[in-house]
């Protein structure tokens, strides 16, 4: 009860301090230069100085938390990477070096690259097959809004739903996890398949692509309902049967949104780290980057040198979407 | 949309949608139903099974030897296997290598003279013409089909035991506050960017357009250390709420701005321009014209930071601590999973509460969702 309590008075405390702020600062500006009721210049004056502030005030808040949260921490990741476990002592490239040498860490590289080519791909290609195939029944909404549903699902708790999914019980015991049960039932060998090496990615992969096809789809479902109806009549005419029209007339038309939904996917992909972390911590050689490296910042009490070292790769990873991302917005905007 | 689609071209489309949807739906449905399940049967059989009697191999005990009772010369300790009776027993046996070696029925010859009778119904009767010494019972094993039991207790033992029912509220002490104060600043600052001219405004735009992709993992370290910097510099603990909900907020705001800015910078100029000639300010504007015409878009957003924050594991676990007080409903279901791996009466239940709040936001509100997906995607969707 008393937890209770103190949750609601916090969260109030907390909503209302931020609020005060903009109804707070705002107030203070219009007294200190009021332009209301003052005679020609000394209004116009006020008017200059409050309309340049203003903005600032507005702003102040979010470019403070960008610039704690985000910004900073990017160059203080690159200069600990250059530190030793405790960031005092400057140890040059050594972190890098380590890295390059550690076996734990190439797996890592090469299953994020493994994960980086087959999640996105197949989450986009799912989506883009469930959205041309639901558009055409009755029931499409229906569909949809069912396999959206896993975007609502956190990873740990579909870490979980998974774990169920590939339970294991040793050959002859009845299996309880619906995997295994469809393997006996067809004839085959239950398998411990968290444990079976390299295959054990797609495994894991399987649920990211689960959780991020529901995403895909209802972009690219967009997408493809902005295509003027007549190129598809046109090609209709022409004889074309309904996979040519798909993949000939209608993909080539999103190739952009299809790229953007490919990105948002990659990047997500890049910062997972919940479900390796539930489903295996990075045993039976599935480690990735971004769980290796929260293993190294708590790791025997915690090592900022490499942890930083890592997220300074998988940050590298990223500035080529970055860019790319920039590139589009400002075209956009131009555009406008 | 294309009128000249053939019968058995879209019996096949209605085939595949259907398996699709299936694959996409039965983890999760297997989860529930083993949620509500009697955890003995959910132990040993499939969730699909649920609704059938299952054929279970069990063990039971009988009552020690201080219950035996003396009748007609010979020593008898009688009473039931199954509570309540509701499994019907088909096999019976004393070895663990022959469980099914007798008929329910008959008197089994279990050796000094003894036997042991199991009825149908469960009960049982151990008869030996000496009286019985030691302080276990006989080892019984059977084989019953026990009818399907749903029931509410998976829940009960979870909320009260497993320390789900404090996570749930440190989750939405995290996850309410982490929702509103973004929104709250990033409107503020969409508006600024949208609709106040002042120089260098292009550039900041550009930055957090940059900083939409920056990975959370960049952050960790460093505003650790921050962390413990400030809470050592004002004696306050390093790991609070408020330092939950700014980690939260910093993390969010890239893209809230950005969604914002772009919806409110389509908002009709003739508006912010005929308020203006009648003398209101750029905060009377903000307030009251910006702020109830963006209701669409801050829903979107803020659905999806409930979602988001509700559902986050790692910020959680890095800036609130991982002790048994502060834990969020994930870093809780994640302990779980380490410590009582096997038990899944206990998983699937823990699972089904950390995802029942999102999944109630999400079929309440989910047109607001996809409206927010398509206005960050998609320009005009």
């Amino acid at each position: 009860m008393s937890q209770l309590l103190f949750a609601v008075f916090t969260m109030v405390g907390g909503v209302l301090a931020c609020a005060a702020y903009f109804f707070g600062t705002n107030w203070l500006l219009d007294r200190i230069f009021p332009s209301k009721g003052r005679t020609g210049a000394e209004a116009s004056r006020n008017l200059r100085i409050t309309n340049a502030i203003r903005p600032w005030l507005f702003m102040a808040p979010a470019l403070f938390a960008l610039a704690i949260y985000l910004v900073y921490p990017v160059f203080e990741s690159v200069r600990l990477s250059f530190h030793d476990r405790s960031g005092t002592r400057f140890v040059g490239f050594s972190n890098f070096a380590w890295m390059i040498n550690d076996g734990e860490f190439r797996q890592s590289i090469f299953n994020n690259f493994l994960w980086l080519l087959v999640v996105p791909a197949l989450a986009t290609f799912f989506g883009l097959v469930i959205a041309a195939l639901t558009d055409r029944i009755w029931w499409g909404n229906i569909a949809k809004t069912l396999i959206f549903m896993p975007m609502a699902i956190s990873f740990v708790g579909a870490a979980v739903i998974w774990k169920f999914v590939y339970d294991f019980r040793s050959e002859g015991s009845e299996q309880i996890g619906i995997l295994n049960a469809v393997v006996v039932a067809l004839g085959g060998t239950p398998e411990a398949w968290m444990t079976i090496p390299f295959w054990n990615n797609f495994f894991l992969m399987v649920i990211l692509i689960w959780i991020q096809t529901g995403f895909a789809m209802v972009i690219l479902s967009a997408a493809l309902r902005g295509i003027p109806e007549e190129t598809i009549e046109a090609a209709v005419i022409d004889g074309a049967n309904g996979f040519q029209i798909f993949f000939k007339i209608m993909v080539p038309q999103i190739w952009g949104t299809i790229a953007v939904v490919w990105t948002t996917i990659t990047i997500l992909v890049l910062k997972v780290f919940d479900i390796v972390l539930a489903m295996t911590n990075g045993q039976w050689q599935t480690q990735v980057l971004a769980n290796l490296m929260f293993d190294w910042m708590f790791r025997g009490g915690g090592d900022f040198g490499r942890g930083a070292a890592i997220a300074v790769v998988i940050m590298i990873l990223v500035v080529p979407i970055m860019i790319w991302n920039i590139r589009n917005a400002t075209r956009e905007m131009e555009g406008h | 949309m294309i009128a000249s689609s053939r019968s058995p071209l879209i019996i096949l489309v209605h085939l595949s949608v259907l398996l699709l949807v299936a694959l996409w739906t039965l983890p999760t449905a297997g989860l529930l139903i083993s949620s509500l399940r009697d955890k003995d049967q959910l132990a040993v059989s499939g969730w699909w099974t649920a609704l059938s009697t299952s054929s279970q191999n069990l063990t039971g005990r009988a009552s020690a030897p201080d219950a035996q009772v003396e009748r007609d010369g010979k020593f008898v300790i009688s009473g039931n296997l199954t509570e309540g009776g509701s499994a019907k027993v088909s096999a019976f046996g004393v070895r663990p290598m022959q469980p099914a070696a007798f008929e329910p029925g008959t008197a089994a010859d279990i050796g000094d003279g003894q036997t042991l009778t199991v009825n149908e119904d469960g009960s049982y009767e151990l008869v030996s013409p000496a009286k019985m010494e030691g302080t276990r019972g006989q080892r019984i094993f059977y084989t019953a089909s026990v009818p399907p039991r749903f029931t509410l207790d998976n829940y009960r033992e979870v909320l009260s035991a497993a320390g789900i029912g404090s996570s749930f509220i440190n989750s939405l002490t995290v996850a309410i506050p982490s929702t509103i104060i973004p929104i709250l600043v990033a409107a503020f600052c969409a508006y600024a960017l949208a609709w106040m001219p002042f120089p260098g405004r292009a550039i900041l735009i550009a930055v957090i357009v940059g900083l939409l992709v920056v990975p959370l993992q960049m952050s960790l370290i460093p505003l650790l250390r921050l962390y413990n910097g400030v809470g050592a510099f004002f004696g306050v603990p390093a790991k609070t709420y408020v330092g939950i909900w700014l980690a939260h907020m910093g993390f969010g705001l890239p893209l809230a701005i950005y969604l914002l800015r772009n919806y409110m910078a389509g908002l009709p100029r003739e508006i912010m321009e005929s308020a203006r000639v009648d003398g209101a300010s750029d905060f009377d504007i903000f307030v009251k014209i910006i702020l109830p015409l963006s209701f669409p878009a801050l829903a979107s957003f803020a659905i999806f930071q409930f979602l988001w924050t509700w559902n986050d594991l790692l910020v959680a676990m890095v800036f609130l601590g991982t002790g048994n007080d502060e834990l969020v409903l994930t870093g809780r279901l994640v302990n779980l999973l380490g410590s009582r791996g096997g038990n899944w009466e206990i998983l699937t239940a823990s699972a089904f509460i950390t995802i029942v709040v999102p999944l109630i936001v999400f079929f309440s509100l989910q047109r607001y969702l996809v409206r927010g997906l398509l206005a960050g995607s998609v320009k005009g969707g």
